[in-house]
């Protein structure tokens, strides 16, 4: 089989196409985002919001809403259980949102249990890229457009208020609006990347992406082509290895992003750890040539 | 004619401390005003009284003759910050930061226009940082990094300056080259609040000096400020003959 029948030959299966279809749009919307999330420091805040909307899922399944509508309810519910937490008690930060994704996470798991319904379970927590139908593909298409418009035509205002909000502010802008806005793009994104590879994955895709092009380069625009490029190439690389060996989906796509950056981590041409040594082993002896 | 800066009996509270203590300051449109005072004496707590970060418990605040929310939806209140208050390691360029400065002048999407790159190349010019320009941020020295922010503030075309001690860390020739440049924004019209620790130069660059320990201790010429019975009540010591460095 040469490497066009390799290609070609998942394609003639329609769940293989929109399976495809799905991971690649999920995986360029996380990207995207992942790259402020990486760079605010709300990497936390991202595995926090993907898991809390879960009962917003089963919620909006339950009385017929939209996903997007429950998951945005669930996920600022989250944002702001945790901010209050933080800032009524002692408590600092991260035992805030590990306190209030779980609780909220849990709630989702028992609401499932407890509904007599279609929903799977298993396919909320693990993905179900293999059974998407046309439906599901073109709920993840419109809010996955969505969200992308805002995302880029507002990127500027994001990427200001991640690199100085009070700059933004004294220009007459409102960063706690720009930041509620990117958190719920966050929730958005969530409720896309959910039908990819599961709500306990979706955390992988909101991070790896953006940190891998961050090594990669010192311009933001530059990291907003990358992050994209490669969490694409890895979602159709995982994909198709799963396809082949007949592995879990979800796991092999977020598999491959951990494979990426792990090259990018040791082959990133400047901050790259193999670039890292070999300028200090060239310094060493350049020094020591000096010496002698 | 309107004050640039007229806070009024301001007082501000981070919880139980206390960090103004009804201060008042006015600041005249064409002036430069030196904030002298001691660490933690509410330098940067002014600042961000000023812009309307801290909302002051009693008293009142007036950024030309308005609300500072007012003033800086106009853009007429341009900042630099202090150090700590960046994250060196972001992926941006010295240009890109200037041209944040422009993004009051731009549309929704804050995509520049012809205008916007040449304010920007020419502040960059003022502050000698064009050849700089293509840096991420950074990878420039002190005072390079804070004449980028003197640039960004510059380029944003603001009638007001708030600059939160720009001479920290910063040699003599970058000190010079910003204090020229304040100098220059005040004679056309423009207002510069500036807090600094070197007592020495002020009389150079300030119009007017203001002296903080939690109260307005004074407000005035900077050489009266500057009289060593003066300094003592604000650093309980005579700075200037520890060389200034406070
Ligand atoms: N976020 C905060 N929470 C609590 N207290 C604060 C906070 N920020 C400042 N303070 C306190 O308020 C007082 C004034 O602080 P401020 O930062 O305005 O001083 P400063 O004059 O700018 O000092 P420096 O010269 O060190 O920059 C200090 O006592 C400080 O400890
Ligand atoms: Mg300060």
């Amino acid at each position: 089989m040469n490497l066009i029948e390799l290609l070609a030959e998942p394609l003639s299966y329609t769940f293989m196409v929109r399976a495809l279809a799905v991971t690649v749009i999920a995986a360029i919307l996380c990207a995207v985002l992942s790259c402020w999330l990486v760079l605010i420091g709300w990497s936390l805040m991202g595995d926090a919001v993907s898991h809390a909307v879960l009962p917003g899922v089963v919620l909006a399944y339950i009385v017929g809403a939209p996903f997007a509508l429950g998951a945005l309810v669930f996920g600022f519910l989250a944002v702001a259980l945790i901010g209050g937490v933080r800032d009524t008690s002692r408590l600092k930060e991260d035992a805030a949102i590990g306190i209030v994704f779980t609780t909220l996470f849990s709630f989702g798991l028992v609401l499932i249990s407890v509904t007599p319904s279609h929903l799977d379970l298993n396919h909320i927590i693990f993905g179900n890229l293999l059974g998407v139908s046309a439906a599901d593909l073109w709920q993840v298409i419109i809010l996955g457009a969505v969200t992308f418009l805002i995302l880029v035509l507002k990127r500027k205002d994001f990427t200001l208020y991640a690199f100085d909000s009070t700059h933004a502010h004294a220009l007459g802008m409102n960063p706690r609006l720009i930041g509620a806005v990117l958190l719920g793009l966050l929730a958005m994104t969530s409720v896309v990347a959910l039908q990819a590879v599961g709500v306990i994955l979706v955390v992988a895709m909101l991070i790896i992406p953006g940190a891998s092009a961050y090594l990669l380069t010192n311009s933001f625009g530059k990291m907003l082509i990358i992050a994209p490029g490669l969490a694409a190439l890895a979602g159709i690389i995982g994909v198709y290895v799963s396809y082949y060996v007949d592995a879990s989906t979800g796991g092999m796509v977020v598999l491959s992003q951990g494979a990426i950056f792990v090259l990018v981590y040791l082959f990133s041409p400047r901050q790259g750890l193999v670039a890292h040594r070999l300028m200090l082993l060239r310094r060493r002896k350049t020094l020591e040539a000096a010496a002698k | 004619m309107t004050l640039a800066i007229d806070v009024d009996a301001a007082t501000v509270h981070y919880g139980t401390v206390l960090a103004l203590d009804k201060a008042s300051v006015q600041l005249e449109r064409g002036s430069v005003c030196g904030l002298v005072g001691m660490n933690g004496s509410g330098k940067s707590t002014l600042f961000k009284t000023i812009m309307g970060l801290l909302k002051p418990d009693t008293g009142k605040v007036l950024v030309n003759g308005s609300s500072p929310l007012q003033a800086r939806k106009s853009g007429a209140i341009g900042y630099v910050p202090q150090n700590e208050a960046v994250d060196w390691d972001f992926p941006i360029s010295v240009r890109e930061v200037v041209m944040t400065g422009r993004y009051g002048h731009m549309g929704f999407t804050r995509r520049p226009k012809k205008a916007d790159q040449i304010a920007v190349d020419a502040a960059l010019e003022r502050v000698d940082l064009a050849e700089h320009a293509g840096r991420q941020i950074g990878q420039l020295s002190g005072g390079q990094k804070k004449r980028a922010f003197v640039a960004r503030c510059i380029a944003q075309e603001s009638n007001i300056m708030l600059l939160d001690e720009p001479f920290a860390g910063v040699d003599k020739r970058s000190e010079a080259t910003i204090t020229k440049l304040l100098r220059e924004v005040a004679d056309q019209g423009g207002s510069v609040l500036i807090s600094t620790h070197d007592l020495h130069a002020l009389p150079t660059l300030a119009d007017q000096a203001i002296l903080l320990m939690r109260k307005v201790l004074m407000q005035g010429d900077p050489q009266l400020v500057l009289q060593p019975e003066n300094l003592a009540m604000a650093f309980g010591l005579d700075p200037m003959n520890r060389g200034g460095a406070a």
